[in-house]
């Protein structure tokens, strides 16, 4: 079932929740909804599952019109951000309240019901669950039951707010393979919130990057990481080290620092760069004169991550060093060292 | 390390006070009640509590009760449905004015009732027109008795139903369910301790109701006499047996409440702590 937003506008009071937006969801996709807090992206799940009316456009799931339908009637299966679970039914009467709630002639048997629900707690693990009630259970678990009382009813669309926020890291890496397989399994779509850019890289098909009540970009997590359309879009898909100075002479110079930059524009102000595409090296050389300072050295993970200051930086930077290179130079803690970036990124000013 | 104040001496002291003033307060005057109804013997406290007017004045209070009791309960349920779950312009100003039943004196009330119900009140003389008298007969004192009530679910119910919010009630909407199988299967069960806590109150408050049903009761006997005002009629009759069995009978019932009270609170507490 594909899902069409046409120009979907909500306000709350004097502050606007959405500007007028469209986005076009494919049949079987999975997309996430990427921004910070305030930026709308729960504004805009909670209107495409029916629980709140936009002020003005339309949304149509396929060739049907549902923006004025109620959300009972839409079928969309929706996985609330603390999951909501009934905390007075045990898990099974959780999974099984979907197709209770039926009306009298469509209600599936209570054998059938049975079965089903059995069917769908195997398939999420907790079958040996069933009698509990929510508050025994943990926040993974819980999470799964949520799950699985939205795909009692077979919704064609399954919206996730915040699906992972509450959990820690090991259970939701888990939760995410998880969540992207049963997708595939049961080929609906699906649309998820989080501020988690991670998160929204690894399960996406495609993410919508949103801030301030619009969309920023709409791509791929590879070219979205790849070709940032903005500044915005390029600072919160990753950590940023943030330089700026005034041009001239094929240099962005601030102080006794400076990068060359290959531009006639003569207005450039500001680059910014990635931890990873940052070298550090004993002497400085063409590309760029950038003294630093190690403030704090973490040699946790696949690569070395080390923070640097300087006089002429409004905040600290951080650079990622392979354990090879680290091994090498052993910055330790006041250590002086010069910085070479392979890479920078500028944007138009006008893009917040 | 000690905390302030806790020697033994000052703990012996305290708890002395709270024993003492306990008994002199409250453990005294409720066995004097009972005293006095039987201190001349179990007959003529049989003969006062099976008397024609106590049956009467039992059967007006049960009927108060009954009456009262269902409508607050239907009036507290959607008035806390719709603070909590509705926003809307004056919504604070009505959280408010619940409490006003608390806050005004019976009296005041009952007087209010009077002067708007009355044969020569504004809404009183419209009904007279149609013979319809509401004061000086029960259904005015159901009235006043369902105003002054008003508040005691509602004050249950509003505090949780915003601790609990309304995300299982929108999980329970998408999965299709309609608004009687919502507030049946999901709101209900959440605050249905909430509730039988609040209908204990009211019932306790309707049953001992005085002041307002005071005033529009009439005293009428045999007709519009409820027990607090049989109390008080016999009373002033120098008839202190008969008045302390109608008390000890509020008293009795008092007791009663007390214990489904705490049964109902320990078993609330035990539950919490499963959770």
């Amino acid at each position: 079932m594909s899902i069409t937003v046409s120009d979907v506008s909500r306000r709350f009071g004097s502050t606007t929740a959405l500007q007028p937006l469209s986005l076009e969801i494919k049949n079987g996709e999975m997309v996430g909804l990427l921004g910070p807090s305030g930026s709308g992206k729960t504004t805009l799940l909670r209107i495409i599952a029916g629980l709140e009316m936009p002020d003005s456009g339309s949304i149509h799931f396929g060739e049907r019109d549902v923006t004025h339908v109620h959300v009972r009637k839409r079928r969309v299966g929706f996985v609330f951000q603390h999951y909501a679970l009934f905390r007075h039914m045990s898990v099974f009467e959780n999974v099984a309240f979907g197709l209770r709630a039926r009306p009298a002639g469509e209600r599936p048997s209570n054998a059938e019901i049975r079965d089903r629900v059995q069917h769908l707690l195997e398939r999420v693990r907790l079958d040996t669950l069933a009698k509990r009630l929510p508050a025994q259970l943990s926040g993974g678990q819980q999470q799964r039951v949520a799950l699985a009382r939205a795909l009692a009813v077979e919704p064609e669309v399954l919206l996730l707010d915040e699906p992972f926020g509450a959990l820690d890291a090991r259970v939701r890496l888990e939760l995410r393979r998880w969540l992207r397989h049963l997708h595939e399994e049961f080929n609906f779509t699906s649309v998820f919130v989080t501020h988690d850019q991670e998160e929204a890289l690894e399960l996406s098909d495609r993410v919508v990057v949103m801030s301030n009540g619009k969309i920023e970009q709409i791509d791929t997590p590879q070219s979205l990481y790849r070709a940032p359309a903005n500044r915005f879009v390029f600072s919160f898909l990753g950590e940023t080290n943030r330089f700026g100075g005034e041009y001239h002479n094929g240099r962005l110079q601030q102080g006794e620092a400076w990068i060359a930059l290959e531009t006639s524009d003569s207005a450039a102000d500001e680059v910014l760069l990635r931890p990873h595409e940052l070298m550090l090296t004993t002497a400085p050389d063409a590309r760029a004169h950038l003294p630093v300072t190690v403030d704090a050295v973490s040699p946790v993970g696949s690569d070395v991550r080390v923070e640097l200051t300087a006089e002429w930086m409004d905040t600290p930077w951080l650079a990622s060093i392979t354990h090879h290179d680290f091994d090498r130079l052993q910055p330790q803690r006041g250590s002086d060292f010069y910085l070479i970036p392979s890479r920078y990124h500028r944007f138009a000013p006008d893009s917040a | 390390m000690k905390r302030i104040g806790d020697g033994a001496a000052t703990r012996a002291g305290l708890i002395g006070l709270a024993v003492i003033l306990t008994t002199l307060f409250l453990v005294i005057p409720l066995a004097g009640i009972f005293y006095q109804a039987l201190v001349e013997g179990m007959a003529p406290f049989w003969q006062n509590l099976t008397s024609a007017f106590t049956a009467e004045a039992i059967g007006l209070t049960l009927l108060i009760a009954l009456m009262t009791v269902p409508i607050n309960l239907l009036f507290g349920i959607f008035l806390a449905w719709l603070v909590t779950r509705f926003t809307f312009p004056g919504r604070r100003l009505l959280q408010t004015l619940i409490d006003i039943p608390f806050a005004v004196s019976p009296v005041v009330a009952g007087l209010l009732y009077l002067l708007l119900y009355g044969r020569t009140g504004w809404l009183g003389s419209i009904l007279s027109e149609h013979d319809i008298q509401l004061m000086f007969a029960w259904p005015g004192m159901v009235l006043v008795t369902v105003f002054v009530t008003c508040p005691f679910v509602a004050r249950e119910l509003i505090p949780l139903m915003q601790a609990q919010g309304s995300a299982e009630e929108e999980a329970g909407v998408t999965l299709g369910a309609g608004g009687w199988t919502l507030f049946r299967r999901i709101t209900l069960p959440n605050i249905r301790w909430a509730l039988v806590y609040g209908v204990i109150l009211t019932n306790a408050r309707a049953i001992g109701e005085f002041g307002a049903v005071s005033v529009v009761s009439g005293s009428i006997r045999g007709e519009t006499i409820n027990l607090p005002l049989q109390v008080e009629l016999l009373y002033q009759d120098y008839n202190t047996v008969g008045a302390f069995t109608s008390a000890a009978l509020l008293a009795a019932l008092a007791i009663v409440t007390l214990v489904i009270k705490a049964v109902l609170e320990w078993h609330t507490h035990r539950r919490e702590k499963t959770a």
